[in-house]
């Protein structure tokens, strides 16, 4: 049992991570029915950014707290810029397109940035500062770090302020009932293409908090992380439900939670397997996910 | 963005009532479906636009709204050139669009639905409640149905609150299309009550209407579109008296 709880904590921790990126990925279907594919690379290249500010004001002698904050601060910033500038260059001028093209365009996307960050920091994996120490706390015999305490509450936080800016805001109204009715909504004053926008930069401000939490808490990184872990939110955004907000929080922190009992209990090879085995039974059982209702009422 | 104060420019030499449409051209593809329709409707007036299925009632109104790229034309409101503008914005400049089918948010709540209708004014958010608080008054069923969510409403109230979401930003011109489609006629002379109510408190109505009695009793004038052509218009009074007319929307 005290197995099972060390599991959780580890499959919580990491979970938060896939729902934070999982938002992401089902706010943008939620409003223009984009599979984006190159979201789990904004996500690395969060990680990226995070890392070059880190590794910039390790020479000064700025307090560890403070340069956390400043690179966080950066990297959120400079990655929901990043979203909105592959909107507006990659997306935008294909709304009106089939959707298989603006599809194949994503794919082209996750390859530009992919490469693009193999360019500039090349194949290798790039350590992250040793900035979290393993000290922590034990209940009952099962061991908890601070930093995963950190790390989860930060998850929670965001999320609730999305959860919060979705509701309780004239933008986030805009935002669901252009998920809705795009043409209803124009109609209302809403300028579509601005609250898209909006969406991609929010989605890209997530996906690179979990960028750099993912970097602070392996320490590892590399130019392909975002790939398997894009794979692992998207299936967690599918699990709750596209377009389903609470669904993606709740989809990614059952991933998390899956891939952790899958190491604990079966083998850390088989994760996978385990994770797309829930996956597919749940779509057996309910094709529109845990949270899914009709495809066109969402969020 | 808030919504603007419309520039007035001096319109041609005419300066001919709140709405001015000339020789409106709409293609869908290569298919030209309007042929240069041409109406007004002059400020305090309810206009009828009558016409058959497919003849390009919506359409017409789609394209006033922006929803539609028009071809060639010119559409005036106010004195302000509208012609060109994106949907967000000719709602900014006083055309209220009530959309065939109602279209309203389904999952978000009554006065989530209500709210957005004032979304121009979302930096004077006391004005929104109060433009919220407005609409309580006119249709008191959505009142009570404030926290529902719209989907759940029935057809009738689902109407009210698409006019009531029209109605926030206090439009010169109110759009309608099709506002008595599916309804139960009891309501139908409700809906038209209200759109009486709504003339008589200042705001200019352009009507689509498959129910042309009803449209034509409470009309001050109408247009017959025919084919994505104006075939016949005048006072709603000498339509419902012509033969053409009364044999094609009035039953004989």
């Amino acid at each position: 049992m005290q197995a099972f709880f060390q599991f959780t904590v580890e499959g919580l921790t990491i979970g938060g991570f896939y729902a934070l990126v999982a938002l992401g990925y089902t706010m943008v279907y939620g409003i223009i029915r984009l599979i984006n594919f190159a979201h789990g690379d904004v996500f690395m290249v969060g990680a990226f950014i995070g890392w070059t500010v880190l590794v910039t004001l390790a020479g000064t002698h700025l307090p560890i707290v403070l340069a956390l904050f400043v690179a966080l601060a950066t990297s959120l910033f400079f990655s929901g810029a990043l979203g909105v500038v592959i909107d507006r260059v990659a997306y935008q001028p294909l709304l009106a397109a089939p959707r298989l093209s603006i599809l194949i365009t994503a794919l082209g996307v996750s390859l530009a940035l992919e490469n693009g960050v193999l360019l500039i920091y090349g194949p290798g994996f790039l350590t992250y500062p040793h900035l979290l120490g393993t000290a922590g706390f034990t209940i009952g015999g099962v061991q908890i770090s601070y930093a995963q305490t950190t790390m989860f509450v930060i998850s929670l936080a965001l999320m609730f302020a999305l959860y919060l800016f979705v509701h309780r805001t004239f933008i986030g109204t805009a935002m669901r009932a252009l998920a809705v009715d795009q043409d209803a909504a124009r109609l209302m004053g809403i300028d579509v293409e601005r609250i898209i926008q909006i969406t991609f930069f929010v989605g890209s401000f997530l996906a690179a908090a979990a960028g750099m939490m993912e970097g602070l808490y392996y320490t590892q990184i590399n130019f392909y992380m975002g790939f398997l872990l894009g794979l692992r939110a998207f299936t967690a955004a599918v699990l709750g439900g596209i377009g389903n907000i609470p669904g993606a929080m709740a989809g990614g922190l059952l991933i998390g939670l899956l891939e952790s009992y899958g190491a604990g209990y079966i083998s850390s090879r088989w994760t996978d397997v385990f994770v797309f085995l829930v996956l597919i039974g749940v779509l057996v059982v309910k094709p529109t996910g845990l949270f899914g209702e009709r495809v066109v009422e969402r969020m | 963005m808030k919504p603007q104060a419309p520039k007035r420019q001096p319109y041609g030499t005419l300066e001919l009532g709140l709405l001015n449409v000339q020789d409106l051209h709409v293609a869908y593809g290569k298919v030209e479906v309007l042929h240069g329709v041409s109406l007004e409707v002059a400020e305090g007036e309810i206009v009828a636009l009558l016409g058959s299925n497919g003849a390009g009632k919506t359409t017409t109104l789609r394209t006033l709204s922006g929803l539609v790229r028009l071809r060639q034309g010119r559409i005036v409101l106010g004195g302000e050139d509208i012609t060109r503008l994106p949907a967000h914005k000719v709602v900014a400049s006083g055309l209220g669009h009530v959309p065939e089918g109602r279209r309203i948010f389904g999952p978000l709540s009554v006065e989530e639905n209500l709210r957005l209708g004032g979304y121009l004014l979302r930096h004077d958010l006391a004005e929104v409640e109060k433009r919220v608080h407005a609409s309580y008054a006119l249709f008191p069923r959505l009142a009570e149905r404030r926290h529902q969510l719209a989907g759940t409403l029935s057809g009738g109230e689902q109407q009210m609150l698409a006019i009531a979401r029209a109605l926030m930003l206090e439009p010169r011109l109110l759009v309608l299309d099709e506002p008595s489609m599916g309804l139960a006629p009891k309501l139908v002379f409700a809906i038209f009550a209200i759109i009486q109510q709504i003339r008589a408190k200042g705001t200019s109505v352009l009507l689509v209407e498959q129910n042309a009695r009803q449209a034509l009793r409470i009309a001050d004038r109408a247009y017959v579109l025919e084919s994505g052509r104006i075939a016949l218009s005048g006072p709603a009074s000498a339509l419902a008296a012509d033969p053409r007319v009364r044999a094609a929307y009035l039953g004989g």
